[in-house]
């Protein structure tokens, strides 16, 4: 016959082993943890590998239809430029409608209406070099705007806000790698943000899509096991300006020392 | 205490408060120092989602492949398997909806983006089979003779040597 003492004393017990259980599950919830951690850990960063690339330009193409960027315009939030080093010691560069067009000859776009044509035989190295925005860690164009029209989100990507910008000009001038132009339509500040509205929908910027060689890619740099994140970490791959201390995303396999 | 000396003052409080009302119906709820601090962060929060929200036109060729599954299989047992259906027939957006039928690029500077020859050894452009478009039969569409969905066989079925496509 149990007593009334014990039917409290063991009831409580009881209770006291189911809730301490049912506490330590919900406090070391597997997939709760994951999912913050995730939550936490996107860095958007960008992958370039300039032997891939071939200067088709089918990415800026794209990134222009994608973006609203008005096509005739000579505008573009992001380009191919061509370097073509000749065995003299002259860096050529150029990169004729942002590269809209691919580069389809040999001569080099030199301004005002005049090309360089120069011969297979005096070409020491020549290769191509996408640019587009870098979404620095620390961005100087975030930093110069006085109506916080411009600012950075917590996966890392700098935004532009059409409605707050008065468009002053001043990150224009602060990028240093130029990245930044006026929206002719809007007359805001437009930059390249890693195609948000796509990257946040688990799609891959337009200009990843568009590329046919790999050239480019897109990912968390964060995730080890993210093909950006993982080559990141393991391989050789250098950014652009590094002496400006903005910590640029966007790495580069490949680059050489007379891009800039 | 009446003073010409106040007088100024009452200004100065008068227009602080107009300020703070005005700022009050102009500044969006939203705004604000958010995840990246001060110097970074410092915006409008509702402005994110005009991103997030901002229309998707390049649907890639998975949106394409049930559909058109003929076309799709065909090109995929060939080298132009790495190109996206859109770079050629342009963006998807809401095809077939709209619009209703894709415009196809097949201009021969399409072609020639790739297959122009350039002699750039650092990069794989000069490992791709080109021609002199100065030269190599001008004035005419590549795809007069050369099927983009089957590039190596011509539409009167003969193949390419290497020393003809040099």
């Amino acid at each position: 016959m149990i007593t009334r003492r014990d039917f409290i004393k063991y009831s409580l017990q009881g209770i006291a082993t189911i809730s301490v259980a049912g506490a330590a599950i919900e406090i070391i919830n597997p997939s709760k943890l994951f999912a913050s951690k995730d939550e936490k850990n996107v860095r958007w960063g960008f992958l370039v590998d300039t032997q891939k690339c071939v200067g088709c330009g089918l990415c800026v193409r794209a990134c222009k239809l994608e973006n609203e960027i008005p096509y005739d315009a000579n505008v573009s939030r992001t380009w191919v430029e061509r370097y073509v080093l000749t065995k003299d010691g002259k860096v050529f560069a150029d990169s004729p409608k942002a590269a809209r067009d691919g580069f389809i000859t040999n001569k080099i776009e030199m301004g005002h209406g005049e090309y360089e044509d120069i011969k297979k035989e005096n070409i020491e190295k020549a290769f191509f070099v996408p640019k587009l925005c870098n979404q620095c860690e620390n961005p100087p164009c975030v930093q110069v705007c006085p109506v916080g029209a411009t600012y950075q989100t917590k996966d890392g990507v700098v935004l532009v806000d059409r409605k707050w910008c008065i468009g002053c000009g001043y990150c224009i001038m602060a990028c240093p790698y130029g990245v930044r132009f006026f929206h002719p339509s809007y007359g805001t500040a437009e930059k390249c943000n890693f195609c948000y509205h796509r990257i946040t929908k688990g799609m891959k910027s337009a200009c990843v899509d568009a590329c046919p060689f790999g050239a480019r890619l897109i990912g968390n740099i964060n995730d080890p096991n993210d093909e950006v994140g993982r080559i990141i970490r393991n391989e050789r791959v250098s950014v652009l300006k590094d002496e400006f201390g903005t910590k640029p995303q966007v790495y580069y396999r490949g680059l050489s020392k007379e891009v800039r | 205490m009446k003073s010409h000396v106040w007088r100024p003052l009452y200004v100065v409080i008068g227009i602080v408060v107009m300020v703070l009302i005005v700022r009050q119906f102009v500044v969006p709820k939203e705004f604000g120092i958010h995840e990246r601090g001060y110097m970074y962060g410092w915006h409008d929060k509702a402005d994110e989602n005009y991103w997030k929200e901002f229309k998707v036109k390049y649907k890639t060729s998975n949106y394409c492949k049930d559909c058109h599954s003929d076309k799709y299989s065909s090109i995929m047992k060939t080298p132009h398997a790495i190109i996206q259906c859109e770079n050629c027939h342009g963006p998807a957006i809401d095809h077939p909806e709209n619009p209703a039928k894709l415009a196809i690029n097949k201009s021969r500077e399409q072609c020639l983006r790739c297959h122009s020859s350039l002699p750039y050894m650092q990069s794989d452009r000069s490992k791709i089979r080109g021609i002199d478009p100065e030269k190599h039969n001008t004035g005419i569409e590549c795809a007069a003779c050369h099927n983009p969905h089957n590039p190596h066989v011509g539409h009167e079925g003969h193949k390419h040597s290497d020393a003809e496509v040099k």
